[in-house]
Protein backbone atom coordinates (compact mmCIF):
# COMPACT_ATOMS: atom_id res chain seq x y z
CA UNK A 1 0.00 0.00 0.00
CA UNK A 2 1.71 2.97 -1.15
CA UNK A 3 0.65 6.35 -2.43
CA UNK A 4 0.29 6.35 -6.02
CA UNK A 5 0.43 9.17 -8.76
CA UNK A 6 -2.63 10.74 -9.22
CA UNK A 7 -4.63 9.98 -12.27
CA UNK A 8 -8.43 10.58 -11.69
CA UNK A 9 -8.85 13.22 -14.34
CA UNK A 10 -10.51 15.79 -12.40
CA UNK A 11 -8.18 18.70 -12.88
CA UNK A 12 -11.27 20.95 -13.30
CA UNK A 13 -11.20 21.59 -9.87
CA UNK A 14 -7.51 23.13 -9.95
CA UNK A 15 -9.07 26.25 -11.27
CA UNK A 16 -12.34 26.50 -9.80
CA UNK A 17 -11.86 27.93 -6.38
CA UNK A 18 -13.90 29.93 -3.90
CA UNK A 19 -17.41 30.31 -2.50
CA UNK A 20 -19.26 29.09 -5.25
CA UNK A 21 -17.44 26.04 -5.85
CA UNK A 22 -19.41 23.48 -6.33
CA UNK A 23 -18.43 20.24 -4.10
CA UNK A 24 -21.45 17.98 -4.78
CA UNK A 25 -20.83 18.48 -8.89
CA UNK A 26 -17.13 16.95 -8.05
CA UNK A 27 -17.69 14.50 -5.56
CA UNK A 28 -20.98 13.53 -8.45
CA UNK A 29 -18.07 13.09 -11.15
CA UNK A 30 -15.72 10.84 -9.14
CA UNK A 31 -18.80 9.18 -8.23
CA UNK A 32 -19.76 8.89 -12.13
CA UNK A 33 -15.90 7.91 -12.64
CA UNK A 34 -16.32 4.85 -10.04
CA UNK A 35 -19.27 3.84 -11.36
CA UNK A 36 -17.37 3.12 -14.72
CA UNK A 37 -15.33 0.28 -13.61
CA UNK A 38 -16.44 -3.09 -13.30
CA UNK A 39 -14.53 -4.32 -10.45
CA UNK A 40 -16.41 -1.88 -8.57
CA UNK A 41 -20.02 -2.16 -7.78
CA UNK A 42 -22.54 0.08 -6.61
CA UNK A 43 -21.64 -0.97 -2.29
CA UNK A 44 -18.02 -0.53 -3.04
CA UNK A 45 -18.63 3.03 -4.94
CA UNK A 46 -20.67 4.20 -1.71
CA UNK A 47 -18.17 3.09 0.61
CA UNK A 48 -15.76 4.87 -0.93
CA UNK A 49 -17.32 7.82 -1.19
CA UNK A 50 -17.83 7.90 2.46
CA UNK A 51 -14.71 7.74 3.36
CA UNK A 52 -13.83 10.78 0.52
CA UNK A 53 -16.69 12.83 2.30
CA UNK A 54 -14.89 12.09 5.94
CA UNK A 55 -11.78 12.99 4.34
CA UNK A 56 -13.10 15.97 3.38
CA UNK A 57 -14.56 17.51 5.89
CA UNK A 58 -11.95 16.70 8.28
CA UNK A 59 -9.56 19.17 6.14
CA UNK A 60 -12.03 21.53 5.96
CA UNK A 61 -12.42 21.58 9.65
CA UNK A 62 -8.75 22.70 9.91
CA UNK A 63 -9.13 25.66 7.55
CA UNK A 64 -8.77 24.04 4.10
CA UNK A 65 -11.16 25.33 1.16
CA UNK A 66 -13.39 22.84 -0.16
CA UNK A 67 -11.89 22.48 -3.40
CA UNK A 68 -8.51 21.87 -1.54
CA UNK A 69 -9.89 19.27 0.34
CA UNK A 70 -11.10 17.30 -2.39
CA UNK A 71 -8.19 17.79 -4.23
CA UNK A 72 -5.90 16.05 -1.22
CA UNK A 73 -9.26 13.49 -0.57
CA UNK A 74 -8.79 12.17 -4.21
CA UNK A 75 -4.87 12.50 -4.01
CA UNK A 76 -5.12 10.19 -0.61
CA UNK A 77 -7.74 7.61 -1.97
CA UNK A 78 -4.87 6.53 -4.64
CA UNK A 79 -5.18 6.04 -8.07
CA UNK A 80 -8.04 4.95 -9.79
CA UNK A 81 -6.25 2.42 -11.90
CA UNK A 82 -4.47 1.02 -8.65
CA UNK A 83 -7.87 0.40 -7.05
CA UNK A 84 -9.25 -1.17 -9.77
CA UNK A 85 -6.59 -3.67 -9.71
CA UNK A 86 -6.73 -4.23 -5.82
CA UNK A 87 -10.28 -4.70 -5.98
CA UNK A 88 -10.02 -6.87 -9.16
CA UNK A 89 -7.43 -8.91 -7.03
CA UNK A 90 -10.27 -9.74 -4.29
CA UNK A 91 -13.17 -9.52 -6.47
CA UNK A 92 -11.76 -11.20 -9.66
CA UNK A 93 -15.21 -12.77 -10.00
CA UNK A 94 -16.99 -9.70 -11.15
CA UNK A 95 -14.62 -9.79 -14.30
CA UNK A 96 -16.98 -12.63 -15.18
CA UNK A 97 -20.25 -11.27 -16.12
CA UNK A 98 -22.55 -13.73 -14.00
CA UNK A 99 -25.70 -15.17 -15.97
CA UNK A 100 -28.43 -17.19 -14.13
CA UNK A 101 -27.68 -15.29 -10.72
CA UNK A 102 -28.75 -12.00 -11.32
CA UNK A 103 -25.49 -9.68 -9.69
CA UNK A 104 -27.23 -6.88 -8.45
CA UNK A 105 -30.47 -8.48 -6.48
CA UNK A 106 -32.26 -4.92 -6.08
CA UNK A 107 -32.82 -4.71 -10.08
CA UNK A 108 -35.78 -5.59 -11.44
CA UNK A 109 -35.10 -7.52 -13.67
CA UNK A 110 -33.99 -10.33 -11.16
CA UNK A 111 -37.12 -10.02 -9.96
CA UNK A 112 -38.56 -10.80 -13.26
CA UNK A 113 -36.41 -13.40 -13.93
CA UNK A 114 -37.47 -15.30 -10.51
CA UNK A 115 -40.86 -15.39 -11.67
CA UNK A 116 -39.88 -16.79 -14.84
CA UNK A 117 -38.51 -19.61 -13.47
CA UNK A 118 -41.07 -21.54 -12.42
CA UNK A 119 -42.76 -21.17 -16.19
CA UNK A 120 -39.73 -21.82 -18.33
CA UNK A 121 -39.28 -25.66 -15.97
CA UNK A 122 -43.27 -26.22 -16.20
CA UNK A 123 -42.48 -25.63 -20.20
CA UNK A 124 -39.73 -27.73 -19.90
CA UNK A 125 -41.51 -30.35 -18.54
CA UNK A 126 -44.33 -30.14 -20.54
CA UNK A 127 -41.90 -30.87 -23.38
CA UNK A 128 -40.28 -33.78 -21.56
CA UNK A 129 -43.68 -35.69 -20.81
CA UNK A 130 -45.22 -35.02 -24.48
CA UNK A 131 -42.68 -37.25 -25.89
CA UNK A 132 -43.74 -40.06 -23.47
CA UNK A 133 -47.41 -39.16 -24.45
CA UNK A 134 -47.83 -41.63 -27.56
CA UNK A 135 -46.56 -44.06 -26.10
CA UNK A 136 -48.99 -44.56 -23.15
CA UNK A 137 -51.37 -45.40 -26.45
CA UNK A 138 -49.17 -47.97 -27.44
CA UNK A 139 -47.07 -46.32 -30.18
CA UNK A 140 -43.38 -47.63 -29.14
CA UNK A 141 -40.03 -45.92 -30.35
CA UNK A 142 -38.63 -48.96 -32.22
CA UNK A 143 -41.78 -50.26 -34.38
CA UNK A 144 -43.22 -47.18 -34.29
CA UNK A 145 -39.85 -44.99 -35.68
CA UNK A 146 -42.03 -43.47 -38.67
CA UNK A 147 -44.25 -41.75 -36.86
CA UNK A 148 -41.67 -40.54 -33.90
CA UNK A 149 -39.41 -39.48 -37.44
CA UNK A 150 -42.50 -37.21 -38.56
CA UNK A 151 -43.65 -35.96 -34.86
CA UNK A 152 -40.13 -35.17 -33.41
CA UNK A 153 -40.84 -31.33 -33.48
CA UNK A 154 -44.59 -31.68 -32.74
CA UNK A 155 -43.17 -32.59 -28.80
CA UNK A 156 -41.04 -29.49 -27.71
CA UNK A 157 -42.15 -26.43 -30.12
CA UNK A 158 -45.35 -25.99 -28.63
CA UNK A 159 -44.29 -25.94 -25.53
CA UNK A 160 -41.42 -23.33 -26.51
CA UNK A 161 -44.50 -21.22 -28.30
CA UNK A 162 -46.17 -21.42 -25.25
CA UNK A 163 -43.10 -20.35 -22.82
CA UNK A 164 -42.81 -17.12 -25.35
CA UNK A 165 -46.73 -16.66 -25.66
CA UNK A 166 -47.22 -16.77 -21.87
CA UNK A 167 -43.35 -13.94 -21.78
CA UNK A 168 -44.16 -11.34 -24.65
CA UNK A 169 -48.28 -11.93 -22.97
CA UNK A 170 -49.57 -12.14 -26.36
CA UNK A 171 -53.08 -11.26 -27.54
CA UNK A 172 -55.95 -14.15 -28.43
CA UNK A 173 -55.34 -13.77 -31.80
CA UNK A 174 -52.28 -14.54 -31.73
CA UNK A 175 -52.34 -17.87 -29.79
CA UNK A 176 -54.96 -18.81 -31.72
CA UNK A 177 -52.50 -18.22 -34.86
CA UNK A 178 -50.15 -20.32 -33.15
CA UNK A 179 -52.34 -23.25 -32.34
CA UNK A 180 -53.87 -23.31 -35.84
CA UNK A 181 -50.41 -23.53 -37.42
CA UNK A 182 -49.47 -26.53 -34.65
CA UNK A 183 -52.26 -28.16 -35.53
CA UNK A 184 -51.99 -28.19 -39.37
CA UNK A 185 -48.09 -28.99 -38.75
CA UNK A 186 -49.55 -32.06 -36.52
CA UNK A 187 -51.98 -33.21 -39.58
CA UNK A 188 -49.54 -32.97 -42.17
CA UNK A 189 -47.22 -34.88 -40.17
CA UNK A 190 -49.53 -37.86 -39.73
CA UNK A 191 -52.49 -37.73 -41.99
CA UNK A 192 -51.13 -38.79 -45.34
CA UNK A 193 -50.04 -42.09 -45.37
CA UNK A 194 -46.44 -41.89 -45.72
CA UNK A 195 -44.45 -45.53 -45.81
CA UNK A 196 -41.77 -45.44 -42.71
CA UNK A 197 -39.05 -45.31 -45.37
CA UNK A 198 -40.28 -43.42 -48.09
CA UNK A 199 -38.02 -39.99 -49.14
CA UNK A 200 -41.47 -37.86 -48.01
CA UNK A 201 -41.22 -39.24 -44.60
CA UNK A 202 -37.66 -38.08 -44.30
CA UNK A 203 -38.13 -34.85 -46.21
CA UNK A 204 -40.84 -34.20 -43.53
CA UNK A 205 -38.95 -34.98 -40.39
CA UNK A 206 -36.48 -31.98 -42.15
CA UNK A 207 -39.30 -29.50 -43.55
CA UNK A 208 -41.46 -29.67 -40.45
CA UNK A 209 -39.38 -28.63 -37.37
CA UNK A 210 -38.36 -25.21 -40.04
CA UNK A 211 -41.81 -24.45 -40.21
CA UNK A 212 -42.58 -25.17 -37.02
CA UNK A 213 -38.99 -23.06 -35.73
CA UNK A 214 -40.33 -20.10 -37.52
CA UNK A 215 -44.40 -20.45 -36.25
CA UNK A 216 -41.97 -20.10 -32.69
CA UNK A 217 -40.76 -17.07 -33.92
CA UNK A 218 -44.02 -15.74 -34.31
CA UNK A 219 -44.53 -16.30 -30.23
CA UNK A 220 -41.29 -14.66 -29.78
CA UNK A 221 -41.65 -11.44 -31.66
CA UNK A 222 -45.29 -11.68 -29.84
CA UNK A 223 -47.25 -12.05 -32.96
CA UNK A 224 -45.39 -8.68 -34.46
CA UNK A 225 -44.13 -10.93 -36.96
CA UNK A 226 -44.38 -7.62 -39.21
CA UNK A 227 -41.49 -5.98 -38.14
CA UNK A 228 -38.31 -6.41 -39.08
CA UNK A 229 -36.54 -5.75 -36.59
CA UNK A 230 -38.28 -8.57 -34.35
CA UNK A 231 -37.85 -10.93 -37.43
CA UNK A 232 -33.74 -9.78 -36.91
CA UNK A 233 -34.08 -10.42 -33.28
CA UNK A 234 -35.69 -13.61 -34.03
CA UNK A 235 -32.52 -14.65 -36.58
CA UNK A 236 -30.23 -13.82 -33.36
CA UNK A 237 -32.18 -15.71 -31.07
CA UNK A 238 -32.13 -18.91 -33.61
CA UNK A 239 -28.22 -18.34 -33.11
CA UNK A 240 -27.70 -18.15 -29.62
CA UNK A 241 -29.91 -21.01 -29.32
CA UNK A 242 -28.58 -23.24 -31.74
CA UNK A 243 -25.49 -22.80 -29.68
CA UNK A 244 -26.59 -23.24 -26.20
CA UNK A 245 -28.87 -26.21 -27.52
CA UNK A 246 -25.39 -27.73 -28.47
CA UNK A 247 -23.55 -27.04 -25.39
CA UNK A 248 -26.64 -28.40 -23.38
CA UNK A 249 -26.43 -31.79 -25.35
CA UNK A 250 -22.68 -32.19 -24.44
CA UNK A 251 -23.16 -31.59 -21.24
CA UNK A 252 -26.20 -34.30 -21.31
CA UNK A 253 -23.80 -36.67 -23.51
CA UNK A 254 -22.07 -36.61 -20.17
CA UNK A 255 -24.57 -37.48 -18.38
CA UNK A 256 -25.65 -40.01 -20.25
CA UNK A 257 -21.77 -41.52 -19.73
CA UNK A 258 -21.50 -41.18 -16.43
CA UNK A 259 -25.11 -43.09 -15.97
CA UNK A 260 -24.56 -45.52 -17.93
CA UNK A 261 -21.09 -46.25 -16.65
CA UNK A 262 -21.65 -46.10 -12.77
CA UNK A 263 -24.99 -48.00 -13.06
CA UNK A 264 -22.75 -50.80 -15.01
CA UNK A 265 -20.71 -50.93 -12.02
CA UNK A 266 -22.44 -52.43 -9.77
CA UNK A 267 -24.47 -54.64 -12.59
CA UNK A 268 -27.28 -52.69 -13.38
CA UNK A 269 -28.31 -51.91 -16.84
CA UNK A 270 -30.08 -48.89 -17.81
CA UNK A 271 -29.84 -48.29 -20.97
CA UNK A 272 -33.23 -49.05 -21.38
CA UNK A 273 -34.21 -45.95 -19.58
CA UNK A 274 -31.39 -43.90 -21.20
CA UNK A 275 -33.09 -44.79 -24.42
CA UNK A 276 -36.62 -43.84 -23.75
CA UNK A 277 -36.16 -41.47 -21.12
CA UNK A 278 -33.28 -39.62 -20.35
CA UNK A 279 -32.15 -38.87 -24.27
CA UNK A 280 -35.60 -37.83 -25.36
CA UNK A 281 -37.16 -36.16 -22.43
CA UNK A 282 -33.75 -34.37 -22.07
CA UNK A 283 -33.34 -33.59 -25.48
CA UNK A 284 -37.18 -31.88 -25.56
CA UNK A 285 -36.35 -30.25 -21.97
CA UNK A 286 -33.43 -28.76 -23.70
CA UNK A 287 -35.31 -27.32 -26.57
CA UNK A 288 -36.46 -25.14 -23.76
CA UNK A 289 -33.81 -24.60 -21.42
CA UNK A 290 -31.42 -23.25 -24.01
CA UNK A 291 -34.43 -20.46 -25.32
CA UNK A 292 -34.41 -19.38 -21.91
CA UNK A 293 -31.09 -19.42 -21.20
CA UNK A 294 -30.67 -17.19 -24.36
CA UNK A 295 -33.54 -15.00 -23.20
CA UNK A 296 -31.72 -14.49 -19.23
CA UNK A 297 -28.61 -13.94 -20.98
CA UNK A 298 -29.34 -11.82 -24.00
CA UNK A 299 -28.22 -8.54 -21.88
CA UNK A 300 -25.54 -10.24 -20.06
CA UNK A 301 -23.01 -11.67 -22.28
CA UNK A 302 -21.58 -11.19 -25.35
CA UNK A 303 -23.48 -12.87 -28.28
CA UNK A 304 -21.57 -16.28 -28.97
CA UNK A 305 -22.83 -16.75 -32.89
CA UNK A 306 -21.09 -13.47 -34.06
CA UNK A 307 -17.94 -14.37 -32.24
CA UNK A 308 -18.03 -17.47 -34.34
CA UNK A 309 -18.56 -15.96 -37.75
CA UNK A 310 -15.86 -13.26 -37.09
CA UNK A 311 -13.36 -15.80 -36.64
CA UNK A 312 -15.01 -18.71 -39.42
CA UNK A 313 -15.76 -15.82 -42.04
CA UNK A 314 -11.83 -15.38 -43.17
CA UNK A 315 -11.52 -19.06 -42.96
CA UNK A 316 -14.34 -20.02 -45.11
CA UNK A 317 -13.21 -17.29 -47.81
CA UNK A 318 -9.75 -19.13 -47.79
CA UNK A 319 -11.02 -22.43 -48.20
CA UNK A 320 -13.85 -21.42 -50.60
CA UNK A 321 -11.04 -19.62 -53.12
CA UNK A 322 -8.46 -22.24 -53.05
CA UNK A 323 -11.39 -24.50 -53.97
CA UNK A 324 -12.35 -22.39 -56.79
CA UNK A 325 -8.39 -22.17 -57.57
CA UNK A 326 -7.99 -25.71 -57.35
CA UNK A 327 -10.58 -26.77 -59.53
CA UNK A 328 -9.94 -24.18 -62.31
CA UNK A 329 -6.00 -25.47 -61.52
CA UNK A 330 -6.23 -29.14 -62.30
CA UNK A 331 -9.21 -28.54 -64.66
CA UNK A 332 -11.52 -31.36 -62.83
CA UNK A 333 -14.76 -31.14 -62.90
CA UNK A 334 -16.98 -31.48 -60.04
CA UNK A 335 -18.15 -35.01 -59.85
CA UNK A 336 -21.98 -34.55 -59.65
CA UNK A 337 -22.98 -37.46 -57.79
CA UNK A 338 -26.61 -37.43 -56.00
CA UNK A 339 -25.43 -36.32 -53.01
CA UNK A 340 -23.75 -33.21 -54.72
CA UNK A 341 -26.18 -31.25 -54.43
CA UNK A 342 -27.25 -31.68 -50.60
CA UNK A 343 -23.36 -30.94 -49.83
CA UNK A 344 -23.50 -27.46 -52.09
CA UNK A 345 -27.11 -26.83 -50.59
CA UNK A 346 -24.88 -27.12 -46.76
CA UNK A 347 -22.41 -24.90 -48.21
CA UNK A 348 -24.88 -22.48 -49.28
CA UNK A 349 -26.64 -22.60 -45.96
CA UNK A 350 -23.13 -21.88 -43.84
CA UNK A 351 -22.70 -19.12 -46.33
CA UNK A 352 -26.35 -17.47 -45.38
CA UNK A 353 -25.48 -18.27 -41.65
CA UNK A 354 -22.20 -16.43 -41.63
CA UNK A 355 -23.70 -13.56 -43.62
CA UNK A 356 -26.63 -13.58 -41.32
CA UNK A 357 -24.88 -13.45 -38.09
CA UNK A 358 -22.25 -10.84 -39.19
CA UNK A 359 -25.39 -8.79 -40.23
CA UNK A 360 -27.12 -9.72 -37.00
CA UNK A 361 -24.13 -8.07 -34.96
CA UNK A 362 -23.48 -4.97 -37.23
CA UNK A 363 -23.81 -1.45 -36.55
CA UNK A 364 -25.76 -0.41 -39.41
CA UNK A 365 -24.63 2.85 -39.50
CA UNK A 366 -20.96 1.73 -39.45
CA UNK A 367 -18.81 2.32 -42.89
CA UNK A 368 -18.24 -0.56 -44.95
CA UNK A 369 -14.75 -1.88 -44.01
CA UNK A 370 -12.36 -4.87 -44.57
CA UNK A 371 -14.97 -7.36 -43.38
CA UNK A 372 -17.66 -6.36 -45.12
CA UNK A 373 -15.39 -7.13 -48.32
CA UNK A 374 -14.44 -10.39 -47.17
CA UNK A 375 -18.15 -10.87 -46.26
CA UNK A 376 -19.01 -10.22 -50.19
CA UNK A 377 -16.04 -12.54 -51.25
CA UNK A 378 -17.29 -15.37 -49.46
CA UNK A 379 -20.65 -14.60 -50.51
CA UNK A 380 -19.61 -14.56 -54.77
CA UNK A 381 -17.60 -17.05 -54.65
CA UNK A 382 -20.33 -19.67 -53.19
CA UNK A 383 -22.15 -18.26 -55.81
CA UNK A 384 -19.64 -18.68 -58.79
CA UNK A 385 -19.46 -22.09 -57.13
CA UNK A 386 -22.86 -23.34 -56.43
CA UNK A 387 -23.36 -21.86 -60.29
CA UNK A 388 -20.86 -24.08 -61.76
CA UNK A 389 -22.44 -26.79 -59.70
CA UNK A 390 -26.20 -26.40 -61.07
CA UNK A 391 -24.59 -26.25 -64.77
CA UNK A 392 -23.08 -29.44 -64.27
CA UNK A 393 -26.38 -30.75 -62.35
CA UNK A 394 -28.84 -29.28 -64.68
CA UNK A 395 -28.25 -31.97 -67.07
CA UNK A 396 -28.67 -35.17 -64.85
CA UNK A 397 -31.57 -34.12 -63.52
CA UNK A 398 -34.00 -35.39 -66.30
CA UNK A 399 -31.42 -38.70 -66.15
CA UNK A 400 -32.42 -39.04 -62.58
CA UNK A 401 -36.37 -38.04 -62.81
CA UNK A 402 -37.94 -35.51 -60.34
CA UNK A 403 -37.96 -37.91 -57.07
CA UNK A 404 -38.79 -35.94 -53.77
CA UNK A 405 -35.28 -35.63 -52.46
CA UNK A 406 -34.39 -34.37 -55.52
CA UNK A 407 -36.69 -31.70 -56.24
CA UNK A 408 -36.57 -30.74 -53.01
CA UNK A 409 -32.50 -30.44 -52.92
CA UNK A 410 -33.05 -28.33 -56.33
CA UNK A 411 -36.17 -25.99 -54.96
CA UNK A 412 -33.82 -25.08 -51.79
CA UNK A 413 -30.43 -24.72 -53.92
CA UNK A 414 -32.88 -22.10 -55.85
CA UNK A 415 -34.28 -20.33 -52.58
CA UNK A 416 -30.75 -19.81 -50.98
CA UNK A 417 -29.58 -18.66 -54.22
CA UNK A 418 -31.75 -16.35 -55.00
CA UNK A 419 -31.40 -14.90 -51.73
CA UNK A 420 -27.04 -14.76 -51.78
CA UNK A 421 -27.10 -13.71 -55.37
CA UNK A 422 -29.72 -10.46 -54.39
CA UNK A 423 -27.59 -9.95 -50.95
CA UNK A 424 -24.64 -10.22 -52.87
CA UNK A 425 -25.83 -6.86 -54.88
CA UNK A 426 -27.19 -5.59 -52.12
CA UNK A 427 -23.57 -5.83 -50.45
CA UNK A 428 -21.90 -4.68 -53.54
CA UNK A 429 -23.59 -1.53 -53.51
CA UNK A 430 -22.96 -0.67 -49.99
CA UNK A 431 -19.19 -1.41 -50.56
CA UNK A 432 -18.96 0.54 -53.08
CA UNK A 433 -21.15 3.31 -51.26
CA UNK A 434 -24.45 3.73 -52.83
CA UNK A 435 -26.78 1.53 -50.43
CA UNK A 436 -27.36 1.45 -46.97
CA UNK A 437 -26.48 -1.26 -44.61
CA UNK A 438 -29.76 -1.38 -43.77
CA UNK A 439 -31.43 -2.61 -47.17
CA UNK A 440 -29.52 -6.00 -46.93
CA UNK A 441 -30.60 -6.42 -43.40
CA UNK A 442 -34.48 -5.57 -44.50
CA UNK A 443 -33.76 -8.44 -47.55
CA UNK A 444 -32.90 -11.36 -44.78
CA UNK A 445 -35.53 -9.85 -42.92
CA UNK A 446 -38.02 -10.48 -45.79
CA UNK A 447 -36.58 -13.10 -47.27
CA UNK A 448 -37.97 -14.89 -44.07
CA UNK A 449 -41.71 -15.86 -45.70
CA UNK A 450 -40.30 -17.41 -48.24
CA UNK A 451 -38.61 -19.77 -45.80
CA UNK A 452 -41.82 -20.37 -44.19
CA UNK A 453 -43.77 -20.61 -47.58
CA UNK A 454 -41.14 -23.47 -48.68
CA UNK A 455 -40.96 -25.37 -45.84
CA UNK A 456 -44.71 -25.61 -45.72
CA UNK A 457 -44.72 -26.67 -49.13
CA UNK A 458 -42.36 -29.59 -48.83
CA UNK A 459 -44.06 -30.63 -45.70
CA UNK A 460 -48.18 -30.02 -47.19
CA UNK A 461 -48.09 -30.26 -51.08
CA UNK A 462 -44.93 -32.84 -51.65
CA UNK A 463 -46.89 -36.18 -50.36
CA UNK A 464 -49.65 -35.16 -52.59
CA UNK A 465 -47.43 -34.16 -55.88
CA UNK A 466 -45.36 -37.56 -55.45
CA UNK A 467 -48.17 -40.03 -54.44
CA UNK A 468 -46.55 -40.68 -51.02
CA UNK A 469 -43.14 -41.34 -52.30
CA UNK B 1 11.00 7.93 7.58
CA UNK B 2 9.47 6.25 4.95
CA UNK B 3 8.33 2.60 5.53
CA UNK B 4 8.53 0.12 2.70
CA UNK B 5 5.44 -1.21 0.76
CA UNK B 6 6.28 -4.86 1.82
CA UNK B 7 6.13 -3.80 5.24
CA UNK B 8 3.65 -2.15 5.27
CA UNK B 9 1.34 -5.24 3.78
CA UNK B 10 2.13 -7.39 5.54
CA UNK B 11 1.19 -5.90 9.05
CA UNK B 12 -1.91 -4.47 7.49
CA UNK B 13 -4.12 -7.57 8.48
CA UNK B 14 -3.15 -7.24 11.90
CA UNK B 15 -3.41 -3.92 12.69
CA UNK B 16 -7.00 -3.58 11.10
CA UNK B 17 -7.76 -6.76 13.19
CA UNK B 18 -6.43 -4.86 16.09
CA UNK B 19 -8.11 -2.10 15.93
CA UNK B 20 -11.29 -4.08 14.76
CA UNK B 21 -10.81 -6.66 18.25
CA UNK B 22 -11.25 -2.93 20.39
CA UNK B 23 -14.73 -2.60 18.84
CA UNK B 24 -16.62 -2.10 15.28
CA UNK B 25 -15.87 0.33 13.45
CA UNK B 26 -15.59 1.71 9.72
CA UNK B 27 -13.22 2.14 6.89
CA UNK B 28 -11.72 6.27 7.65
CA UNK B 29 -12.38 6.01 11.45
CA UNK B 30 -9.76 2.60 10.91
CA UNK B 31 -7.42 4.61 8.53
CA UNK B 32 -7.44 7.66 11.42
CA UNK B 33 -6.46 5.16 14.38
CA UNK B 34 -3.76 3.54 12.39
CA UNK B 35 -2.38 6.90 11.49
CA UNK B 36 -2.31 8.26 15.22
CA UNK B 37 -1.14 5.33 16.56
CA UNK B 38 2.06 5.06 14.26
CA UNK B 39 2.84 8.44 14.70
CA UNK B 40 1.84 9.21 10.87
CA UNK B 41 4.54 7.03 9.90
CA UNK B 42 2.88 4.62 8.59
CA UNK B 43 1.23 5.63 5.59
CA UNK B 44 -1.69 3.90 3.55
CA UNK B 45 -3.29 4.52 0.44
CA UNK B 46 -7.19 5.49 1.54
CA UNK B 47 -8.75 3.40 -1.29
CA UNK B 48 -6.67 0.02 -0.27
CA UNK B 49 -7.60 -0.36 2.85
CA UNK B 50 -10.98 -1.50 1.43
CA UNK B 51 -10.09 -4.32 -0.81
CA UNK B 52 -8.21 -5.40 2.05
CA UNK B 53 -11.37 -5.12 4.02
CA UNK B 54 -13.64 -7.47 1.97
CA UNK B 55 -10.83 -9.77 1.98
CA UNK B 56 -11.08 -10.34 5.77
CA UNK B 57 -14.58 -10.22 5.03
CA UNK B 58 -14.66 -13.17 2.54
CA UNK B 59 -12.28 -15.08 4.81
CA UNK B 60 -14.57 -14.88 7.40
CA UNK B 61 -12.33 -12.37 10.15
CA UNK B 62 -14.82 -9.74 10.03
CA UNK B 63 -18.65 -8.84 9.40
CA UNK B 64 -19.91 -5.99 7.83
CA UNK B 65 -23.21 -3.95 7.55
CA UNK B 66 -24.52 -1.08 6.29
CA UNK B 67 -25.84 1.45 9.23
CA UNK B 68 -27.10 4.79 9.17
CA UNK B 69 -26.67 6.77 12.24
CA UNK B 70 -29.09 9.41 13.57
CA UNK B 71 -29.23 12.45 11.41
CA UNK B 72 -25.41 10.79 9.30
CA UNK B 73 -24.40 9.12 6.26
CA UNK B 74 -25.14 5.14 5.55
CA UNK B 75 -21.75 3.85 6.51
CA UNK B 76 -20.45 0.40 6.02
CA UNK B 77 -19.60 -0.88 9.61
CA UNK B 78 -17.04 -4.19 10.37
CA UNK B 79 -16.63 -5.83 13.28
CA UNK B 80 -14.71 -8.64 13.98
CA UNK B 81 -15.62 -12.12 14.43
CA UNK B 82 -13.99 -15.37 16.86
CA UNK B 83 -12.36 -16.70 13.97
CA UNK B 84 -10.91 -13.17 13.21
CA UNK B 85 -9.56 -12.94 17.04
CA UNK B 86 -8.13 -16.47 16.51
CA UNK B 87 -5.81 -15.24 13.46
CA UNK B 88 -5.14 -11.71 15.20
CA UNK B 89 -4.06 -14.23 18.31
CA UNK B 90 -1.62 -16.40 15.45
CA UNK B 91 -0.56 -13.48 14.04
CA UNK B 92 0.11 -11.53 17.26
CA UNK B 93 2.53 -14.85 17.92
CA UNK B 94 4.46 -14.95 14.60
CA UNK B 95 4.94 -10.99 14.88
CA UNK B 96 6.38 -11.38 18.48
CA UNK B 97 8.38 -14.20 16.86
CA UNK B 98 9.89 -11.91 14.17
CA UNK B 99 10.20 -8.85 16.48
CA UNK B 100 11.82 -11.09 18.73
CA UNK B 101 14.61 -12.27 16.78
CA UNK B 102 15.25 -9.11 15.13
CA UNK B 103 16.04 -7.63 18.44
CA UNK B 104 18.38 -10.67 19.58
CA UNK B 105 19.97 -10.16 16.19
CA UNK B 106 20.32 -6.73 16.50
CA UNK B 107 21.86 -6.34 19.68
CA UNK B 108 24.56 -9.40 19.06
CA UNK B 109 25.48 -7.20 15.87
CA UNK B 110 25.84 -3.88 17.21
CA UNK B 111 29.39 -4.22 17.69
CA UNK B 112 30.00 -5.75 14.47
CA UNK B 113 28.67 -2.99 12.78
CA UNK B 114 30.33 -0.24 14.92
CA UNK B 115 33.59 -1.99 14.08
CA UNK B 116 32.99 -2.30 10.10
CA UNK B 117 31.14 0.85 10.37
CA UNK B 118 34.91 3.20 9.99
CA UNK B 119 36.10 0.64 7.24
CA UNK B 120 33.53 1.23 4.71
CA UNK B 121 33.50 4.90 5.18
CA UNK B 122 36.85 4.71 4.32
CA UNK B 123 36.34 2.56 0.96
Amino acid sequence: MTNAGNDHGLEGGMTNTGDDYDLEGQIAEWRAYMHRRRELNRADAEELEDHLRSRISELTEVGLRPDEGFLIAVKRMGSLDELSREFAREHSERLWKQLVLPGEPDTPAAARSRRELPVMVLCAAVAALAFKVPSWFGLDLDDDAGFYTSNFSLFALPALAAYFAWQRRVGIRVIGVLAALFVLGAVAANAYPLDDDSQSIVLTAIHLPLALWLVVGVAYVGGDWRSSRRRMDFIRFTGEWLIYFVLIGLGGGVLTAFTVGTFDAIGLNVEGFIESWLVPCGAMAGVVVAAWLVEAKQSVIENMAPVLTRVFTPLFVVALLSFLVAMIWTTNGINVERDALILFNLLLVIVLGLLLYAISARDLTARPGLFDRLQLALVVSALIIDVMVLVAITGRITEWGFSPNKTAALGENVVLLTNLAWSAWLFLGFVRGRMPFARLEHWQTRYMIVYAAWAWTVVLVFPLVFNFA
Amino acid sequence: MHITKDLVAASATPLVLGILAEGESYGYAILKQVNELSGGQLEWTDGLLYPLLHRLERLGHVEADWQTPPGGRRRKYYRITDQGRAELAEQRRQWAAVVDTLRSVWSATQSITSITAPAWEAG
